[in-house]
């Protein structure tokens, strides 16, 4: 048998300040709704506050709106939590993006970046999709 | 909603504790900045910041704390952070900043090496 979409919530953010507070909210009921542990809830809470940013910063999304899907995948029971972060911009070409690095940043002037390698750091598995219809981070944890 | 930091400090011997309370994002890092730069110009060159109070940062927050560590290091300062969550922890360690700001458990550990320093 293969996982299924067990369950499925979809958002519409606009983009303002703060708006990843909420969408982390959403994250958190969810996660915990299919007894996530703790800690990994935590790790899901950021990689979504970190997603939700980037979108808000980079995107330039005339809509300024943050599309976020929710989806419980499993068998029969939950077994892990996956979510896009969506956004209508321009996108942009992941593969040529440098990973940051403290060394480097210290001595930058601009010390941002961090966003897709602390998702990376944080999820189980990390997906771009970026082109002309916009930007969609994938991102799972197992339960 | 707004998520504010709240920003409180403890001057000690030779060493200040900074506690923050709430979401590390742009604001909350540009007044953790400030306290930190005003500590500075008080003559203390060792810091701590007790996250204890913190349950989440944002990237944009921790790039501000960059820009702290990086100041210490050019006065030959130093800079601890003690008391944070698991995933603040983790997310310190995957940006690199563990190597040039020390992560303590507690804060007595964290007063007692970096004041030996």
């Amino acid at each position: 048998m293969t996982q299924g979409v067990l369950s499925e919530v979809e958002l519409a953010l606009p983009m303002v300040p703060e708006m990843e507070i909420e969408a982390s909210k959403i994250a958190t009921g969810i996660a915990e709704s299919i007894r996530m542990s703790p800690d990994r809830i935590d790790e899901v809470r950021m990689a979504v506050v970190e997603a939700c940013i980037n979108a808000l910063e980079h995107s330039g999304a005339s809509d300024r709106k943050v599309f976020v899907t929710f989806q419980v995948l499993g068998e029969r029971d939950p077994e892990k939590l996956r979510i896009m972060v969506h956004d209508n911009g321009v996108g942009f070409a992941p593969e040529v993006l440098e990973e940051p690095t403290i060394e480097g940043k210290l001595k930058a002037a601009r010390k941002r970046g961090w966003g897709l390698k602390i998702i990376k750091g944080l999820m189980d598995e990390v997906e771009i999709r970026s082109g002309v219809e916009g930007t969609t981070v994938v991102m799972s944890k197992m339960r | 909603m707004t998520e504010s930091l709240n920003v409180t400090v403890d001057r000690r011997q030779g060493l200040a504790v900074i506690y923050t309370e709430g979401y590390i994002n742009n604001q909350g890092g540009e007044e953790i900045a400030k306290v930190s730069y005003e500590l500075l110009d008080e003559g203390y060159k060792v810091l701590l910041l007790n996250l204890a109070g913190t349950k989440i940062v944002n990237s944009i927050g921790i790039s501000i704390l960059i820009e702290i560590i990086e100041k210490m290091i050019e006065i030959n300062g130093k800079l601890g952070f003690c008391c944070l969550t698991p995933t603040i922890e983790k997310t310190f360690h995957i940006m690199g900043l563990a190597q040039y700001a020390p992560i303590f458990g507690d804060e007595a550990a964290a007063v007692a090496q970096l004041q030996a320093a």
